[in-house]
């Protein structure tokens, strides 16, 4: 299958699957009372900044009035649960929510102060700069160089052999993959193992130089040592990069992440500091979710 | 959020009944011990000697108590792996418990000082100004061990304030004890014995005053250890 397409299947099949959820949660909850975002929305050199955002899926609403920002050189968490419109939010960051015809996105999101919805912005050109990773390892069915070179090559970032060269061994280096693969670069990127699947499509996402890596939900297929793997990689990244992560797994969150965000049916509740997040909630919702209690 | 903290409602059912099983069990250690201090105290006022064996020995359970919650806390911390409030309470646990052990071993030292006083048949009205530290201790103990059951912060912080009179009540028995000493050089050994279990009980009261700093951390998740009074209430109401 072409691998842009099995792509946009994925992104239907999780849009579908966060719809039904959506569709099931009972009048009642939706009338429960959530008030206004609690904690840090805000930081002092703001990467992205989203303002006032809602999505719709059609009539539906998925995500209420979101303000936040993602900060330079930091990890942000998206938690909730299942449903709760994170991974919805994270997909308008980088617009791939426009893939989706009955989705409809207002308020502002911009990137470095850019308006990301404007005329000038070219969406192509915005995923490259807002990178994303995906909960399940999707190597393009090409050899692991190829994989990595795509984008380069998509986006004319060398100019000969050597310089495309360099931006997959890099980019390898920098997923803690290229030991792992140096010798079997012309093999297919398929017949890796998950957890190297999955850190060829971060050094895919990186040889592209974003600015931003969004995850989403990118070590729930792996087993402990491979998310291990990915975790410290995510913390190496921080520094030449912002993330935010969305992730089911509180031990995930609390383990990599500076911020955490938690989000219920589809409002952002309670945002701040993830030491103090996991320790000492402000929000009843957040309490009830991070510790496995009934709302 | 509610400062009322909600501790079982886990969809675990399982992990309710754990965290409920190790707070039982921090509260049957601590009515050993108060049950300890108590003995020993009255010990100490009665001179009976019996009473002072038994709690110079008894150190033993309380210690094993000790030993036994310690290690259902790590199970649970390595098993559930508990965020926010059930992560607050096992880390209050684990601290509240050395505390009761501590308090335990004092009520201990009580015990021995009064077989060697019975001994030395010093007249139990040597002691009598131990009478009403004693009580206040007690009294200090209790309070807190409730302070804990309820998670309640006021009770907390108003036991947390009854901590300055007992240490006033310490001082005020230090001179009197001083002034004997120096009045009957005869007396300086038992009237020593007796500074060590004012001292005893004094430290009771600072473990004791422990124990309501964690439970104020347990339920507003605040720090306050080593911040005055004034500044407690100011951060916590």
């Amino acid at each position: 299958m072409d691998a842009n397409i099995k792509l946009k299947n994925e992104l239907v099949d999780d849009t579908q699957t966060g719809l039904k959820t959506l569709q099931g949660n009972s009048t009642a909850d939706m009338e429960q009372e959530i008030g206004a975002t609690i904690g840090q929305q805000f930081v002092d050199k703001p990467k992205m900044q989203a303002r006032n955002v809602d999505v719709f899926y059609g009539e539906k609403q998925a995500i209420f009035d979101v303000n936040m920002d993602f900060g330079e050189h930091e990890v942000v968490a998206l938690i909730g649960p299942s449903g709760c419109g994170k991974t919805t939010f994270l997909r308008c960051l980088n617009r791939m929510n426009d893939t989706i015809p009955i989705c409809k996105v207002t308020g502002d999101i911009s990137l470095d102060g850019e308006d990301i919805h404007s005329k000038a912005m070219d969406p192509v050109l915005l995923r490259a700069r807002v990178g994303m990773v995906f909960q399940k390892p999707n190597p393009f069915p090409k050899s692991v160089y190829d994989n990595v070179a795509y984008g380069a090559r998509l986006h004319g970032l060398a100019s000969n052999k050597a310089e495309l060269d360099e931006i997959v061994t890099t980019s390898l280096q920098r997923a803690g993959l290229f030991d792992e693969v140096k010798d079997r670069l012309q093999e297919p990127g398929t017949g890796l193992s998950g957890g190297q699947q999955q850190r060829l499509c971060i050094a895919r996402t990186i040889a592209v130089s974003p600015e931003v890596i969004l995850m989403d939900e990118p070590a729930s297929a792996l087993d402990p040592i491979a998310t291990a793997i990915i975790e410290e990689l995510i913390d190496e990244l921080r520094q030449n990069y912002t993330i935010a992560i969305v992730t089911h797994s509180m031990q995930q969150a609390a383990r990599v992440s500076q911020r955490t965000a938690y989000f219920h049916l589809g409002k952002l509740v309670e945002i701040g500091e993830t030491n103090q997040i996991f320790t000492n909630p402000q929000h009843e919702l957040t309490e009830n979710y991070i510790t496995g209690r009934f709302g | 959020m509610d400062n009322e903290l909600n501790l079982t409602h886990h969809i675990s059912h399982r992990f309710n009944e754990e965290l409920e099983e190790v707070r039982s069990n921090v509260m049957a250690m601590g009515g050993l011990v108060e049950k300890q201090v108590a003995d020993g105290i009255k010990a100490l006022l009665t001179s009976d000697t019996e009473i002072a064996e038994a709690v110079a020995s008894s150190d033993f359970e309380v210690n094993a108590m000790e030993v036994a919650i310690d290690e259902q806390c790590t199970q649970i911390l390595a098993r559930r792996q508990p965020a926010a409030s059930d992560l607050r309470l096992l880390v209050t646990i684990i601290k509240t418990i050395t505390d009761l052990e501590r308090i335990g071993d004092e009520a201990e030292k009580l015990g021995h000082i009064a077989v060697k006083l019975s001994d030395k048949n010093a007249s139990s009205s040597q002691f009598v100004e131990l009478r009403h530290l004693g009580e206040h201790v007690k009294t200090m103990l209790h309070e807190s061990l409730d302070a804990f059951a309820r998670m309640d912060v006021n009770d907390a912080l108003r036991t947390i304030e009854s901590d300055k009179l007992v240490n006033e009540e310490f001082e005020s028995i230090m001179r009197q004890l001083i002034t004997r000493m120096m009045e009957d050089p005869r007396e300086i050994k038992n009237t020593l014995r007796v500074s060590w279990c004012a001292r005893a009980l004094e430290r009771i009261g600072d473990h004791a005053k422990n124990v309501c700093e964690n439970v104020v951390y347990l339920v507003k998740g605040k720090d306050i250890r080593h911040t005055s009074l004034d500044k407690m209430r100011e951060e916590l109401i």
